[in-house]
């Protein structure tokens, strides 16, 4: 009895040291963490006020049209993106969970393609098939910016499948969708008022991954001579120009973030209006 | 013609038959449990009757109408399943109304309507309230109330307890069956456990292995089983190996001991037959005038609450469960003491497809 009053407060003991010393690697970790993310940026700031005045970078690239036009151009792509990206993906990913679940490692597999073909091949291939009859795409504008959004939904497919896999996998589909049949809904009610809503987080973190993808992106677009996309104009900036690049990443940077928080907070505008039906 | 009527269904998926020559009558009101163990075919018939699944072959007719092939959502048939499957995204409110909404029903209807079931299932205060802030309970009713605001011609319900704890389990279900006679809806049950189906049920189907081993009320199944399966599966049993002694007079012997049943046996003398005997139909004591008389030792006492069960060795290997009910008066007899058990002629069953050498005592989900 002794001995266990006695070894009990030094098991105690030695716990809290441990948990302490867990804490401690947890924060020097999160703290490289922070400097690894943080210094490039306050370094790149630091280049971009160089200038005499400090704002000029800033100033100059404001007064850009370009970097508006391109800017809107790749956040207007992005969106449309991401809007056909789910429409493709978020069916399929419906069906092959409810329907045929042992196809499920195939359609992943085709998902990561992206991953094992270069864009630059990808590109390659787009060109070679819709710059020749029957399918003359390259020859106009539409026709590019629509190949662009193609190859961009293409891009997107690991993130967005694998976003709104884990969802449909937190959720029970089967029984709800049968639930839904049998008070009487049909698909296009099931998807939009019963799977949809239930995969708010899923569907905005494969849209994020999407938006950040595609606001970057620099082979495909060059390639299809989209220069007005935001990375194609960064690049040619970079080539004529000095600290205007480090200025315009540092505002891109920013405004990204704030894309993604407008489009979080339409995810939640969303939820709100569910509990306040719920007041009622 | 009867109002839900199953002919010859069959179910195979691939090489596998899950439901072979399935045939049902239901009439309008009444409540029908499937009930076997898992892999019987019980749920697949069921979702066969909601249109989840179509069958290989057969006919499913729901009021004079084939709804065979008729998708789920137009068959007009209420479900409640086992993991309940509430809308997340919508209030209990919403939920119960889902059906009325997707019927395009005038909002003050479905309000009125909603009202009203959740009156019924006693969650009257709850509309607003979101699944996960229910109890699993609390839950389950939402879930019924679901599936009977848009007036389903039949309830289904897929072990729609099986997720809750006893007590609630035992109270659900007494809510369950009283809002179905109320409401006077077909509903067909499916469950695993026979104390659900025997408490619940007008009818009961008995399955295993994808086949109807016998249909009866709870009374008949219980008291008549027509199979072996039947027998053991339903209710508490002890299956004894019978010697012959004489076919015709109904005379037995167990370990030497010999005792007779009110039924000629259609086997040899010296022949080994199976018999089942209810520990119910057992009594300590040598009971009335002409009771069979077999004595034994005290093998084990269980004290179960309001009953006792006694295991009393009649021979080697052979042990006769019986159950006396509690009071404080009760003396227990001790482990090993010599022991005189009885039961009447009419109390044993003869069995056909039990095996001599399987368990003494056999009980349904043990």
């Amino acid at each position: 009895m002794t001995g266990h009053a006695a070894t009990a407060p030094a098991l105690a003991i030695g716990g809290r040291r441990q948990r302490r010393t867990g804490s401690l690697v947890a924060w020097v970790i999160l703290l490289a963490g922070i400097v690894y993310f943080i210094v490039p940026l306050i370094a790149t700031f630091a280049f971009s006020l160089r200038p005499t005045p400090m704002t000029l970078a800033y100033t100059n690239v404001l007064a850009d049209p370009k970097f508006s036009g391109s800017l809107l151009y790749s956040f207007t792509v992005a969106i449309i993106t991401i809007f056909a990206s789910l429409a493709i993906i978020v069916p399929t990913a419906f069906w092959v969970r409810l329907k045929v679940p042992h196809l499920r490692t195939a359609v992943e597999f085709v998902t990561l393609m992206p991953f094992i073909i270069p864009a630059v091949i990808l590109v390659f291939g787009i060109i070679r098939v819709y710059s020749a009859k029957p399918f003359v795409f390259t020859r106009t504008e539409f026709g590019s910016d629509a190949l662009l959004v193609a190859a961009y939904v293409v891009l997107s497919f690991p993130y967005m499948y694998r976003a709104v896999d884990t969802g449909l996998a937190s959720i029970d589909v089967r029984s709800l969708t049968e639930a839904a049949q049998s008070l009487g809904a049909g698909w296009p009610r099931i998807i939009v008022r019963v799977i949809l809503p239930n995969l708010r987080t899923a569907l905005l973190s494969g849209a994020f991954l999407t938006f950040a993808i595609v606001i970057g992106e620099y082979t495909i677009a060059s390639f299809l001579a989209r220069n007005n996309q935001f990375g194609v104009y960064l690049s040619l900036l970079g080539q004529n120009k000095a600290f205007e690049p480090a200025a315009v990443s540092l505002i891109s940077f920013g405004l990204t973030w704030l894309a993604m928080i407008v489009i979080a907070l339409i995810g939640r505008g969303g939820r709100d209006r569910i509990q306040i039906t719920a007041a009622h | 013609m009867s109002f839900l009527e199953l002919t010859g269904i069959q179910k195979h998926f691939g090489p596998v038959v899950a439901v072979e020559d399935f045939n049902l009558a239901a009439e309008k009101g009444e409540f029908v449990s499937f009930l076997g163990p898992s892999g019987c075919g019980k749920t697949t018939t069921l979702r066969m009757i909601a249109g989840f699944e179509i069958p290989t072959a057969g006919t499913i007719r729901l009021d004079g109408g084939d709804i065979t092939n008729r998708p789920p959502n137009r068959r007009n048939v209420g479900m409640v399943f086992q993991s309940y499957a509430l809308f997340p995204n919508m209030n209990v409110a919403d939920n119960v109304g889902f059906g009325l909404k997707v019927r395009k029903r005038p909002s003050d209807q479905i309000r009125k309507r909603v009202g009203e079931l959740l009156e019924l299932v006693h969650l009257g205060k709850m509309g607003p309230r979101y699944p996960y802030q229910l109890s699993g309970g609390q839950q389950q009713r939402v879930a019924l109330a679901r599936a009977l605001a848009f007036e389903p011609e039949v309830l289904l319900l897929d072990e729609p307890l099986s997720a809750l704890d006893a007590k609630i389990r035992v109270s659900l279900r007494q809510e369950i069956r009283a809002i179905q006679r109320q409401l006077g809806i077909t509903t067909v049950y499916v469950t695993h456990d026979q104390e659900e189906a025997l408490s619940l049920s007008d009818r009961i189907v008995v399955m295993s292995e994808g086949r109807i081993e016998q249909i009866g009320t709870p009374f008949e199944v219980y008291n008549f089983p027509t199979t072996g399966f039947v027998a053991s599966f339903v209710g508490t049993l002890n299956v004894l190996p019978a010697a012959v002694v004489d076919a015709g007079a109904g005379r037995l012997s167990v370990g030497g001991q010999e005792f007779r049943i009110s039924r000629p046996v259609e086997a040899r003398a010296g022949d080994t037959i199976s018999l089942a005997l209810r520990p119910e139909m057992v009594t300590l004591g040598s009971g009335p005038d002409g009771s069979n008389v077999l004595r034994g030792t005290v093998a084990d006492v269980s004290f179960l609450g309001s009953i006792v069960r006694m295991r009393i060795r009649i021979a080697e290997g052979v042990v006769v469960t019986l159950d006396v009910f509690n009071e404080p008066t009760l003396v227990l007899p001790q482990l090993q003491e010599p022991i005189t058990i009885s039961f009447p002629a009419e109390g044993p069953l003869v069995l056909e497809s039990v095996p001599v050498a399987g368990p003494d005592l056999l009980a349904a989900g043990a």
